[in-house]
């Protein structure tokens, strides 16, 4: 096969996750689109691995490392997302959190 | 089916016989003692964590993660002096000094020596401000239950009961750990790993702050969101330079530069991508969109640690890669940097004028510093045998330690001026500080004429020596954009000194509270500093200029 359709297609990966973090306001929907990119680099990198013919593997160690820390990212990233959502009771990032009081201070 | 699993048992046989046979790997324990010090400091903490009795923890954590620094310290200190040796190619000496650790994993020379050196020198002082407890009662300044709602009958309870987070501790070791291996690292895997375990305790530091929560949070999230962003562009970079090279080791990826071995696209969107990354990290415009929220929500002591360290691991990285790594495509990056540096250096300045916020003002004051330590590697000046001029790797690095210092004293300050509820942000209610408390107002003007670049503070001494190194780079541009800038960043700077020193407070003003001896000997040990790297910066600057250039 053409190192060309595993590239676009992990072009058009990146892409989508890359849309998903832009227009979306969800945290949660965000970091879905965070892990469409994760994945696209993943993808990425086993066929530039397959085409080097890479004895060390190098490519699909990255890849291996890459699935295990984004697996302890989205962990971490969803106890801060609902520690907003017990906070504000919304996952949404674009709600201005007003604090009580950062108000009074700029009332002041 | 027996049969077929023998055959397939029979095919994975033969296949092992033809593969080469792997050995252990060998391990530099005594280089990478530092290293290995704050790894075992870090899972010492967590221990702690689990088995010591609770009134017990705060005191026994703060002092672990201490000692654990001192050691690693004291590691650094006896690596200096035993692993440095002096590379040669040819029978000739090379300006670099040092070796490659960890079957090549990690690269232990003399820009990683002092950048260990200056992060463990900013922890320490960081964790004593971690550990200050006599600004709240009793309490750190973090949360006593991060997993309850602000404000709510849980947060009240856990006061009255004085439950602390003692987490705090292990999680800056874990970061401090990744940022010690992230300007060590010598390939792009190793990179990769330092960057997530550097960011990971710290998007969660960021959300602890016992006041103001809902802002913490919020700083959580924006920095944790806006982190895994900009980490997914450095993959996404790194896989295409994989694409490029076919490796990951800085030295291969610099080989194929060399020899230019493929389309060029593939390597500049490569080097366009993790520029991304890194400079992200250093909060470099346009990717500076996070900084003022995240200094503001975080705790100041997090702030504090984040605003030295980060920015010492992450310039650190991004020279190894930039030099070591794609030091043969200079001319197609240098440019772009130059550009990056200038926009820094103005946004900063800039928008800094309109800062009405202390943490907010040094955030966009962090913007700035980087643009100024931007010029120098822009500059990219790595110097020649025999002459003096100061390289840029090693103006970068003494304005780390300059900067690193003050910001840490500055943010320190910040933590002593309360009123009723915590810290007063305001600039407008700092004004007649300096006749509450002329010690500390004084100590911080220190700084602001540091971070202003007025000669005999250090401040002076380190933009001299990244124009110095960006002017002999030929980036006389920068150099010139970098004076101006200073110039109107220093009309704010001044202005702070001159509402805390001759305005009259608005009310009753805001109090200065009375430190324990932790907090007093940040302000103390920074103010020192700043005072003597203005005065006498020979010692120091002659450890940077020594550290020579990257082993590759």
């Amino acid at each position: 096969m053409s190192l060309v359709w595993p590239l676009l297609l992990s072009c058009a990966l990146f892409g989508i996750g890359l849309y998903g973090v832009l227009a979306r306001r969800n945290a949660i929907l965000m970091l879905i689109g965070v892990e469409l990119m994760l994945n696209a680099v993943n993808l990425n990198l086993v066929a530039f691995d397959a085409w080097w013919g890479d004895a060390l593997r190098s490519g699909q160690s990255l890849t291996l490392f890459m699935i295990a820390v984004a697996a302890a990212e989205i962990g971490l990233g969803l106890a801060i997302v609902l520690g907003l959502f017990r906070a504000t009771g919304s996952a949404d990032v674009d709600l201005a959190v007003v604090d009580t009081d950062e108000q009074a201070d700029g009332a002041r | 089916m027996t049969a077929l699993t023998g055959a397939v048992l029979a095919q994975n046989a033969l296949s092992a016989a033809d593969l080469p046979q792997i050995g252990a790997p060998a391990i530099e324990y005594g280089t990478l003692s530092p290293v290995l010090a704050i790894t075992a400091t870090a899972l010492i903490g967590v221990l702690v964590e689990a088995g010591a009795p609770r009134r017990a923890r705060f005191g026994l954590q703060s002092a672990v993660a201490i000692v654990g620094i001192l050691a690693a310290l004291a590691a650094t200190v006896w690596v200096s002096i035993h692993d440095l040796g002096k590379v040669s190619f040819e029978g000739t000496d090379l300006l670099a000094r040092g070796k490659t650790v960890a079957e090549g994993a990690l690269v232990v020379d003399g820009p990683t020596v002092f950048l260990w050196g200056l992060l463990l020198v900013f922890a320490l002082v960081s964790m004593l401000m971690f550990a200050e407890r006599g600004l709240e009662g009793g309490l750190s300044g973090f949360t006593g239950q991060a997993a309850v709602a602000p404000g709510g009958a849980g947060e009240r309870e856990a006061t009255m009961a004085g439950i602390e987070h003692t987490e705090i501790f292990p999680l800056a070791m874990f970061a401090l750990l990744g940022m010690m291996v992230f300007p060590a690292s010598n390939d792009l895997l190793t990179m990769f790993v330092a960057l997530e375990v550097l960011s990971l305790p710290l998007y969660l530091l960021c959300g602890l702050a016992r006041r103001r929560r809902l802002l913490s949070q919020e700083a959580a999230v924006k920095y944790f969101l806006l982190g895994a962003f900009s980490s997914a562009f450095f993959l996404y970079g790194i896989a295409l330079v994989y694409g490029y090279s076919g490796s990951f080791t800085l030295a291969a990826i610099d080989t194929a530069v060399s020899n230019q071995i493929a389309g060029q696209n593939l390597l500049l969107a490569g080097m366009a991508l993790i520029s991304v990354g890194l400079l992200f990290k250093v909060s470099a415009v346009p990717f500076q969109a996070w900084t003022p929220d995240v200094y503001q929500g975080a705790p100041t002591a997090v702030t504090a640690f984040m605003a030295a360290g980060t920015k010492v691991a992450a310039f650190g990285a991004l020279l190894r890669v930039f030099f070591v790594g794609f030091g043969g495509a200079q001319w197609d990056w240098r440019p772009l940097m130059m550009i990056v540096a200038v926009l820094t250096m103005v946004v900063g300045a800039v928008v800094l004028i309109r800062q009405t916020d202390v943490k907010r003002m040094l955030a966009y004051s962090a913007i700035a510093h980087s643009g100024f330590i931007l010029t120098a590697f822009a500059g990219a000046y790595e110097g020649s045998a025999g002459t003096a001029t100061i390289t840029s790797v090693s103006a970068v690095m003494f304005y780390l330690a300059v900067y690193g210092f003050s910001t840490i004293g500055a943010f320190a300050i910040a933590t002593l001026v309360r009123d009723g509820g915590g810290e007063v942000g305001h600039l407008a209610r700092w004004a007649g500080l300096g006749r509450e408390s002329p010690v500390l107002a004084g100590v911080f003007a220190l700084f602001m004429l540091s971070f202003a670049g007025i000669p005999l503070t250090a401040g002076f001494m380190g933009k001299w020596t990244v124009f110095s190194a960006a002017w002999s780079g030929y980036a006389w541009p920068l150099v010139v954009a970098g004076v101006l800038t200073s110039a109107v960043a220093a009309y704010f700077y001044v202005r702070v000194i001159v509402l805390m020193f001759f305005a009259d407070p608005e009310g009753d003003g805001p109090t200065v509270a009375v430190p324990s001896v932790m907090t007093s000997a940040v302000i103390a040990v920074t103010a020192a500093v700043t005072i003597v790297l203005g005065i006498v910066p020979g010692p120091v600057l002659d450890l940077a200029q020594n550290a020579g250039t990257f082993v590759r």
